[in-house]
């Protein structure tokens, strides 16, 4: 039974939403949270477990110092002040895929506070506060068998595999997020963006959302337009893309609104997101209000990060996505707009990567966000994925610059190279795609198309020079494109006397 | 020789051993023997594997034929707690719940125990999860006291005393939590040491309540204790709450046994109402003996001691509520009710239910309780107020005086059945060890007599600051030397002898 | 006036995954009740401004560095196992929310 739901722009203008973000980020370390297993994505069920992550008897946990400084840094570029001494918590609740049937994290002493993150929407700033960052464990992975759906629910019994348990997981919740109006789907997703853009920056962790080592759950109340009280809020869970974040917030203000205009009440609850439907439903409402005991995680001392320590951590930051994009943005001349599309297209880094390579910024940004899109367009697949690097284009592009192709050479060679023909140069070399750049072959070819076309000669002997490009495309197409077109165009004007 | 072996300490083993009078297979053999004959009446192992034993003792002798130079206890059998686990033997923690249950890892201890060359002849019983004071919360029955089979050898650790005790090992390792190794020892005539929070490594010890739970040994001398203490303590990195500092130089203080000038000072708060007037007599006499041997002594008054019963018994069962947790029935161990239709929730419920002990469930319904929202900042939140309050009361006596001496125990071992449906009388048992788990520092107990109405040993407990362990076996081993010289022997040696049955 | 209810003793139950019968819910009602009421002498000392102690000795930051170390075989991790399949641990069917 799908919920009723309120057509957006008239719930807009009946209500304020009020958004909270919850993210989970798994951290990129060799080794888990508390033991020296490895977190390597895809491995075999149960092979990457030891008596510390399966939760068995006897065993304790030791924290691990790069998930630390991990948790530093993203606090660090969040703006947060890192607090001077602060503790893991136990919250004990019950459930398979937990081993220890408590999960290590924090509760009342979170290791980063009150920071925030700009992002920006249709030419507007937002800032999103950040109420806090701490430092938890993930949980292993159920498959659910039987039934009809492989879900949980109807299954007749569950498979887990703790492979995951264990890996470390920064949590990262925003302060409510208010003001945002029409945009509050578009600034959830923006600030969803900036923030994985920000944790990859750091280099702390790969925020793949469809391998779920980022995965957001969002918060969305109403409020009544002109009314200082927020509604009751709802908490939406397996929310695993950028474009579900937008799309949860969405159903999420036309559902409550539509719960609200019937005279119902918004109940707070979890709920799940559907990608296929873009909806949501409810989770199982529970018979009891959970009680998650957190008390001080005795097996772990407390951590009191020393000012140097932090310090030595803020100086080893790289440039932050916001610096960045104002840099790159100054040195390639770009106009708002044209950094806004590079960024959405995920075209930033390998546009810099090109430039690094010896390639000026714009013919960079030219193939990447021309030629090279379409085609990963036409592939379906992201920018990054296709099999082309960024020194590869910086190589077709000097191959142009220094005469050796012109843009339509250029392209077959990109095309060469994403056949996986090899690089640029074997392309080239094995297609035969050079300009003819030999004159006396050059000019006897322009010699042949001025006699073809005498009348088109003539009128460029006159005077009218627009009429060479005529000739110029013949001498082109007489090359199977492989001249060079300026140079048969002096060759041309000079034959007739316009020069 | 068998049976004379038996009756040498552990230290007299090693060095029949590393002088090649007996070898380590001769000595573990004549342990065995005696476990078989008497250990039917006692009940202090939950496992024993000749075999194993016997495999271990022989790799001692081999290592030392091939010239390879050995720890000072090598060869020497060790009676194991059954809440350390064992990669080689099962380990229950006394518990139905983990019944059979392989461990794929040895403790930090276990391991320790091992690199030394000792020889870990068997698993002993304990209260379910170290949770009582008598044994008799083993899910596989009490152990009994060797000085008087009706009566409890204590607990947790009443498995390791009762062996020690009755010549079933020279060593046995134990866990102290509340008192689990001082209060056994102390009524099974022993020495038992609870060493400084993070001196021992808790890594493969089955958790109680982690920021009290200390592994520490058995010996039925005091030098023997410190043998083994030294043997497996120390830094470990598997534990975050371990100690980065050498081992106090327990051995040399053992063997040093000298007071003089040393100040001690007698808890005023632990003694006098609700102590047995035979334990409350030796402990007086063992005082005076102190103060004849050169010690300066002096009352001193620690005031918050009279909460850290209440205190311990709400930070104690809040941990062990959360530690308890993973027994759950989903990845190993007991699992009941699993019908294809009951929910994981339902069987872990019903396996939790039956597959832990009456104590057991009290105590995690207890922590549950002043954990849960609403009651956390009046219980465990002013139970770990009350925690400080202690540790400045130690505080405040160590700037006074060196050590603090008490009665181990308010009274002597209590008949088997006595105080199992009344947890409130159980549970003072621990009145005096327990201030000392909640602060974390050095505590041990030394025999010090019988009491006149039951003719049952008492013990004197000795505490010193955190990492100052030395100072309490140094006083231990005063106080043995000068008893020793007194009675003309151990203490042990008045105790009846079992009869050993055929084997 | 008891410290605690039955009722709250069978929520406890349900918190702490015990499945006890009316009859040991009675009698651990009355233990409890017992046992809270003398626990609760705790009140009686600690003021507000005790800083509390959840670690007996003052250590901080304690970690490992981040190295791998070898992880147990599938085969011992599911030795204890009560059932397994696919190389995975199997469980009873799970109510809880959708994950």
């Amino acid at each position: 039974m799908s919920a009723a739901l309120m057509p957006y722009e008239e719930a807009l203008a009946k209500y304020e939403p009020v958004l909270g973000v919850e993210t989970h980020i798994e951290l990129g370390t060799a080794s888990k949270m508390f033991c020296g297993c490895p977190t390597t994505f895809g491995a075999p069920p149960n092979t990457q477990v030891c008596p510390v992550c399966l939760g068995l008897p006897g065993s304790l946990p030791v924290a691990n110092k790069a998930a630390i400084e991990g948790i530093i840094k993203i606090g660090l570029a969040l703006n947060c002040t890192i607090v001077e001494w602060c503790r893991f918590a136990r919250k004990n609740y019950f459930y398979p895929d937990m081993p220890k049937n408590f999960q290590i994290s924090q509760y009342d002493e979170p290791l980063c506070v009150d920071g925030h993150l700009d992002v920006e929407v249709d030419g507007e700033t937002y800032r999103i506060g950040i109420e806090r960052v701490h430092m938890e464990e993930d949980t292993g992975k159920s498959l659910h068998v039987g039934g009809a759906t492989g879900r949980i629910h109807g299954a007749d019994y569950s498979l887990v595999d703790y492979n995951r348990a264990g890996i470390p997981l920064v949590e990262i919740v925003t302060k409510p997020i208010t003001g945002t109006g029409d945009k509050a789907p578009l600034v959830a997703r923006a600030y969803a963006t900036e923030l994985r853009e920000l944790v990859r920056a750091l280099g702390v962790s790969d925020v793949r959302m469809e391998e779920g080592s980022m995965r957001c759950d969002i918060n969305v109340s109403l409020a009544p337009r002109g009314s200082a009280e927020w509604g009751t809020r709802t908490e939406t869970k397996n929310v695993n893309s950028l474009r579900s974040v937008e799309r949860a917030v969405r159903h999420e203000i036309e559902r409550q609104a539509a719960v609200l205009e019937s005279g119902g009440t918004v109940v707070q609850e979890t709920r799940h997101f559907h990608e296929d439907t873009g909806t949501t439903t409810s989770g199982r409402s529970k018979e009891e209000a959970q009680d998650y005991r957190y008390f001080p995680e005795p097996d772990l001392v407390p951590i009191a990060p020393s000012r140097e320590w932090v310090e030595e951590l803020r100086a080893s930051l790289p440039e932050l996505p916001a610096a960045r994009r104002r840099r790159v943005q100054a040195e390639w001349g770009l106009t708002d707009l044209e950094l806004r599309d590079v960024v959405n297209a995920g075209a930033l880094d390998l546009i810099e990567d090109t430039v690094k390579a010896g390639c000026a910024p714009a013919p960079a940004r030219k193939w990447w966000m021309n030629e090279l899109s379409r085609r990963a367009a036409e592939q379906g697949v992201e920018l990054s994925d296709l099999p082309i690097t960024p020194r590869q284009v910086a190589r077709i592009q000097a191959l142009i610059d220094e005469g050796s192709l012109n843009d339509k050479l250029a392209r077959q060679v990109f095309e060469g190279v994403l056949a996986g023909e090899g690089d640029p140069d074997q392309v080239v070399a094995a297609r035969g795609l050079k300009i003819v750049s030999d004159e006396g072959e050059l000019s006897a070819i322009v010699d042949q198309v001025i006699a073809d076309n005498a009348e088109v000669a003539e009128k460029v002997r006159s005077g009218k020079v627009a009429a060479a490009g005529a000739l110029v495309g013949a001498v082109m197409k007489a090359t199977r494109g492989q001249a060079d077109a300026a140079r048969a165009r002096e060759l041309i004007l000079e034959k007739l006397g316009a020069s | 020789m068998s049976s004379e072996l038996t009756r040498r300490t552990a230290a007299e083993l090693a060095e029949l051993i590393a002088s090649g009078q007996v070898s380590a297979v001769e000595v573990t053999q004549a342990h065995l023997d005696r476990i078989a004959a008497v250990d039917g009446q006692v009940k202090a192992f939950l496992h024993v594997d000749a075999e194993t034993a016997l495999a271990q003792a022989r790799a001692v002798d081999e290592r030392r034929a091939a010239g390879e130079r050995l720890g000072p206890l090598a060869g020497v059998p060790v009676a194991h707690k059954d809440v350390f686990t064992t990669a080689d033997m099962p380990t229950t923690a006394g518990s139905k719940i983990l019944e059979g249950w392989r461990p794929p890892y040895d403790a930090t201890v276990t391991a320790r125990l091992r690199e030394a060359g000792l020889v870990i002849i068997g698993k002993t019983n304990l209260d379910e999860f170290a949770m009582g004071s008598s044994t008799e919360n083993s899910a596989f029955g009490p152990s009994h006291n060797p000085w008087d089979l009706s009566r409890v050898p204590g607990g947790s650790s009443g498995g390791s005393s009762a062996a020690v005790a009755a010549y079933e090992a020279p060593l046995a390792t134990g866990t102290d939590t509340g008192g689990s190794i001082r209060q056994p020892a102390a009524v099974t005539g022993i020495v038992g040491a609870k060493p400084t929070y993070g001196g021992s490594s808790r890594y493969g010890l089955i958790a109680f309540a982690s920021s009290l739970d200390t592994p520490g040994p058995f010996g039925r001398t005091v030098l023997d204790a410190a043998l083994l203490h030294e043997a497996f303590s120390g830094h470990d990195p598997l534990d975050s709450t371990s100690i980065d500092r050498p081992v106090p130089p327990v051995v040399e203080a053992a063997r040093r046994a000298d007071v003089a000038g040393l100040r001690v000072g007698v808890v005023k708060e632990l003694g006098g109402e609700g102590y047995q007037p035979g334990v409350q007599a030796r402990f007086n006499e063992a005082v005076e003996l102190l103060e004849s041997l050169g010690a300066k002594v002096a009352e001193v008054s620690c005031p918050h001691f009279t909460y850290a019963l209440p205190a311990y018994y709400l930070i104690a069962p809040s941990e062990c509520s959360s530690n308890l947790a993973r027994f759950d029935a989903m990845r190993y161990g007991l699992r009941v009710g699993d019908d294809g239709v009951r929910s994981a929730e339902e069987v872990m419920a019903l396996t939790r239910a039956q597959g832990f002990g009456a104590e057991v469930k009290r105590r995690i319904m207890l922590g549950t309780y002043a954990l849960s929202s609403g009651y956390y900042d009046a219980y465990y939140g002013k139970a770990q107020q009350v925690r400080t309050l202690i540790i400045r009361d130690f505080e405040a006596a160590f700037e006074q005086v060196d050590v603090l001496v008490s009665p181990t125990t308010p009274t002597t071992a209590f008949p088997i059945g006595d105080r199992v449906d009344d947890p409130m009388a159980m549970y003072l048992a621990d009145l005096a060890t327990i201030p000392s788990n909640l602060a974390g520092n050095a505590a041990i107990s030394v025999p010090c007599g019988l009491a006149d109405e039951d003719g049952l040993p008492v013990g004197l407990q000795v505490m010193a600051p955190p990492l100052a362990d030395d100072r309490v076996y140094r006083v231990a081993a005063a106080v043995e030397k000068a008893l020793q010289d007194r009675w003309g022997g151990p203490l042990l040696a008045k105790a009846p002898e079992l009869v050993e049955v055929d084997r | 006036m008891s410290a605690i209810t039955r009722d709250e003793v069978a929520h406890l139950a349900r918190l702490s995954r015990l499945a006890l019968g009316e009859e040991e819910l009675d009698h651990l009602a009355a233990q409890l009740d017992v046992i809270i009421s003398a626990v609760a002498r705790v009140q009686e000392v600690a003021a507000e401004d005790i800083p509390p102690t959840s670690h007996a000795l003052p250590l901080t930051n304690v970690f490992r560095p981040d190295e791998v170390r070898p992880s147990l075989s599938p085969e011992q991790a599911l030795a204890g196992a009560p059932a397994a399949e696919e190389q995975r641990f199997r469980v009873p069917r799970i109510l809880g929310e959708e994950a």
